[in-house]
């Protein structure tokens, strides 16, 4: 038995592990144009900043994978031929497969942008941005963030520590406030104008323009505002790739259309993580693009692809990020109209602390933390046990994870929403 | 649709090439401007500089408190001064942007020189001592001469090469202390931890010592524990504080207690990082001057077989040294006769001379700043095993919010692939972990927490330590490889009881 898979991300990768913990014997073999290693593509940021090195992103060392007879097989796959079951690859010989996975993640929007194309347009997504990235900074001096998102505030922090005066185009009233609530919004604005970046809120881009040499020269908003800049980057959200996938019969919505179990339409081909759209009877279709999920079906596709028939459980939700030096947590529910949901705010005088607790008619459904660490296991057991508010208050020191020393605030928060009218 | 002609000529060799330092052309970020504030220390530093070669040269200021003042005085004020003035004004947080750009923290000719420097001075201050003006007449010249008033203050004695050494030492602890407290200065551990070591090296390292000294007193550290300071408990210095009159025996008490009831039990409580990186000498010099290059410590599987065998093999010479002088001693000289002292000396030389100073603090720039602690310490490998099998310290993982950057792993001293452990959710029990704490400190994602909390829910198997003991013996293969093992996605790290 032989299982190709797609893609060496996080969830190529853990799939892989999986299968071979399950099956000892099965030849696996894992496929990518972009590098022969697996690496964190979350830390693509800190080599570019000089933290760290490449080879110090690569979750593990090179000789693992022999160890583990896990097959790197560096190439771009042209064509999936179903028929046949065989992976076509660029200048290489078309490799035969048993079972297949897809694992090909996302790649970024690109909204039809007049001007997308220059040269210092790009996006941050993998090895080769670096490179581009890298040598569009000599020289430049400013630089237009398009899309208030994870991905990029992480690349303003990148710019601007090559010196680069960085702006932002936002589309919402607020840094993305389709995710976080009005209040951790404010306080991600603050860090990010605390460094030294400008923000234009309500601001989206209309067109990019050619310096005259085919590289961008400035940016044009629909506000009318022209932002002189040499790099521009567009970080407005991802989608799934289905660069090769969309060429063949297996179904397809906004990513890779699967059931519960991650197959796709097509015998023996399973599809995980960002690029695979799980369908759920009765429901909105399941389009998750985080690391953790990526780990989790990868990890599901695995049993499933060893003979398992196991269906997808996404959990309670959790997730987390920094924003410079601000840190943010969240786990279950935050900000999703959820019907009867009510929130307690408690911020700190200082403005770079806060935590949000959400609960339905007074049972807590979900966490949102700013500047400081909480215990992922009780969160998530106070959520699973639909804990109500007068539990979990007088509790809070449980989820307390900042370092040692620390001063620790639970008591005032509990105060805080107590004087709210939540106990 | 198919992929785009862009992305098949993407031909990079990610291994070969890397991603190198900005070219040439790239901005500096305000950050990394020299204000002027800054200048002027780095002025100050320089004419300490100045201020020490002129007096080294014999100038006329040399062996007075003026002269002391004017260069190693000047040279710490500048020396502290100057981190202090880069970083105020930026935003508190982890700062390591173009750690692996410049040459003098990435391994480049900086870093070279920098290594030459500082084993140079080992390498005087052990086997050349009168280059630095200690001719053991208690006439110092040069270098040794320039902290003389110093030495009769403390001492009431003329200063030596040593005591010069505990000068130097001391005030790369304070003086690089208070980058590390402003570099830290988001994280109330590191700035506590921080003032741990400045106090212990500057009071139970130094000044106590030095004024046994003056108070005609054996000599003790009151910091060091054997077996690091091997000889506190080996048949001589034991004899020499038995017989000493005044505070002989008290200091024995100490270094006994010390060494035997305190080590233990303080290890099991809080881990080893009591000592390696709260109170321990070499920890605190690793800790503060070290701080700039604990990323370059070696991650790899070989890397973490080496270890084994070296740190594992000093403790058990030093303490196969240690009976061959007991018993020799307790016999009268019947037993091991020939070979006690021999051994003794060996073991001082190598290990005591060559491996704790020459290379241990001398390779900071090219292995990073533990070198010692992490391949040679008998103490730490001791402080070790209790922690990995006697001891409530571990490092929880925050659950299933590990992404694996990597961060903790590129920023361990002690090289402990601390993200195979974070990455499958498992805590991190390690003989070596010194508990610094900076991995924590790095996350971007609030993953690790530094905790002490019931010894048996640290890992599977914690309330069997005999059986995990031997579990160790027979593993062939680093943290890394067994990664796979046991992945879970949400997370499986077992938290304290509340």
């Amino acid at each position: 038995m032989h299982v190709a898979i797609l893609g060496n991300g996080v969830t190529g990768v853990s799939a892989a592990l999986r299968l071979r913990q399950l099956q000892p014997d099965w030849r696996i073999t894992l496929v990518s144009g972009e590098s022969t290693h697996h690496y964190s593509r979350p830390a693509l940021m800190y080599v570019f900043m000089g933290h760290m090195r490449y080879r110090d992103t690569k979750p593990f060392e090179d000789s693992f994978w022999g160890a583990q007879r896990l097959a790197l097989l560096r190439g771009w796959v042209t064509r999936i031929d179903l028929e046949q079951k065989r992976l076509e690859l660029h200048d290489q010989p078309p490799l035969a497969w048993d079972r297949l996975l897809l694992a090909t993640g996302s790649k970024p929007n690109r909204f039809g942008w007049p001007g997308q194309d220059l040269a210092g347009v790009q996006g941050l997504w993998g090895l080769a941005d670096l490179v581009t990235l890298r040598e569009a900074c000599a020289g430049a001096r400013a630089a237009v963030v398009v899309g208030g998102g994870l991905i990029g505030v992480e690349l303003g922090e990148m710019l601007h520590s090559r010196g680069l005066e960085v702006t932002f185009l936002v589309r919402e009233r607020s840094y993305w406030d389709n995710v976080l609530p009005r209040e951790e919004s404010q306080l991600v604005e603050r860090e990010i104008e605390r460094h030294g970046l400008v923000l234009r809120r309500a601001t989206q881009l209309r067109a990019i323009e050619d310096d005259g040499s085919g590289r961008a020269g400035a940016v044009v908003t629909d506000q009318g505002e022209r932002l002189p800049c040499q790099i521009v980057g567009l970080t407005a959200g991802v989608s799934p790739n289905l660069d090769v996938i969309r060429d063949t019969p297996i179904r397809c919505a906004r990513g890779v259309l699967v059931d519960a179990q991650l197959r796709t339409s097509a015998a023996d081909v399973f599809a995980a993580g960002d690029c695979a759209e799980i369908e759920v009877p009765g429901a909105r279709n399941l389009l998750q693009q985080v690391w953790y999920t990526g780990k989790q079906q990868g990890e599901l596709a695995a049993e499933n692809l060893a003979g398992a028939t196991r269906a997808y459980d996404p959990g309670i939700w959790f997730n987390s990020a920094k924003f410079f030096d601000l840190e943010y947590q969240t786990y279950g529910r935050v900000n999703l109209q959820v019907p009867g949901e009510a929130s307690l705010y408690w911020e700190h005088p200082d403005g770079t602390k806060s935590v949000r607790i959400v609960h339905v008619g007074g049972t807590v459904i979900g966490f949102n933390l700013m500047g400081l660490r909480w215990r992922h296991a009780v969160c998530e057991r106070w959520i699973a046990e639909e804990r109500t508010l007068a539990h979990v208050l007088p509790r809070l020191d449980e989820a307390h994870f900042d370092p040692e020393l620390y001063r620790r605030h639970a008591r005032e928060i509990a105060a805080a929403f107590t004087r709210q009218g939540a106990a | 649709m198919g992929l785009d002609a862009r992305t098949l000529a993407h031909a990079f060799d990610e291994e070969a090439q890397g991603f190198g330092p900005p070219p040439p052309g790239t901005t500096l970020p305000p950050e990394e401007h020299v204000g002027p504030g800054q200048r002027a220390a780095l002025a100050l530093a320089a004419l300490g500089a100045l201020a020490l070669v002129l007096q080294v040269g014999g100038g006329a200021w040399a062996g007075t408190w003026g002269g002391l003042g004017a260069s190693f005085g000047l040279l710490a004020l500048g020396g502290a001064l100057a981190p202090w003035l880069a970083r105020r004004g930026t935003p508190p947080g982890i700062r390591h942007d173009g750690l692996f750009f410049r040459g003098l923290t990435a391994r480049g000719a900086l870093g070279w020189v920098a290594g030459v420097f500082m084993t140079g001075l080992y390498v005087l201050i052990y086997w050349f001592p009168s280059a630095l003006g200690d001719h053991g007449d208690g006439q110092p010249t040069g270098l040794v001469r320039v902290v003389d008033p110093l030495a009769r203050l403390v001492t009431g004695t003329p200063a030596s090469r040593w005591f010069l050494y505990g000068v130097l030492y001391t005030l790369a602890v304070l003086v690089f202390g208070v980058r590390m407290w402003m570099k830290y200065r988001h994280n109330r551990y590191q700035q506590v931890r921080t003032l741990s070591v400045g106090f212990f090296q500057l009071a139970f390292a130094w000044l106590l010592p030095n004024l046994l000294v003056y108070l005609r007193e054996p000599y003790l550290e009151f910091n060091g524990l054997w077996p690091l300071k091997y000889d506190y408990l080996w048949p001589g210095k034991v004899s020499e504080l038995r017989s000493a009159g005044g505070l002989g025996p008290f200091l024995l008490t100490w270094a006994a207690v010390a060494s035997l009831v305190a080590m233990p039990v303080l290890t099991y409580l809080y881990g080893k990082r009591w000592y390696c990186a709260w109170v321990c000498g070499c920890g605190g010099l690793a800790e503060t001057l070290g701080d700039p290059w604990r990323q370059l410590s070696s991650k790899t599987d070989s890397a973490w077989r080496l270890e084994r065998w070296l740190i594992h093999g000093v403790l058990g010479a030093v303490a196969l040294a240690t009976l061959l002088l007991w018993g020799h001693d307790l016999s009268g000289g019947r037993l091991f006769g020939s070979w006690a002292h021999p051994f003794k000396e060996w073991y001082g030389f190598y290990i005591g001379a060559i491996f704790s100073g020459v290379v241990g603090v001398g390779f900071y720039p090219l292995l990073g700043n533990r070198v010692w602690c992490r391949f040679g310490c008998p103490q730490a490998a001791l402080l070790g095993l209790f922690q990995r099998l006697f001891s409530r310290f571990r490092i929880t993982t925050n659950g299933g919010q590990c992404m694996s950057c990597g961060n903790c792993s590129t920023y361990c001293e002690m090289g402990i692939d601390v993200r195979a452990y974070a990455q499958r959710g498992a805590n991190v029990v390690r003989a070596s972990c010194v508990g610094c704490g900076v991995c924590a400190a790095v996350c971007p994602r609030g993953v690790l927490r530094l905790e002490n909390g019931p010894p048996g829910e640290r890992f599977a198997g914690a309330d069997d330590p005999w059986g995990t003991f031997l579990d160790g013996l027979r593993r062939r293969e680093g943290p890394g490889y067994a990664a796979w093992e046991g992945s879970c996605p949400t997370g499986t790290g077992t938290a304290p009881r509340q």
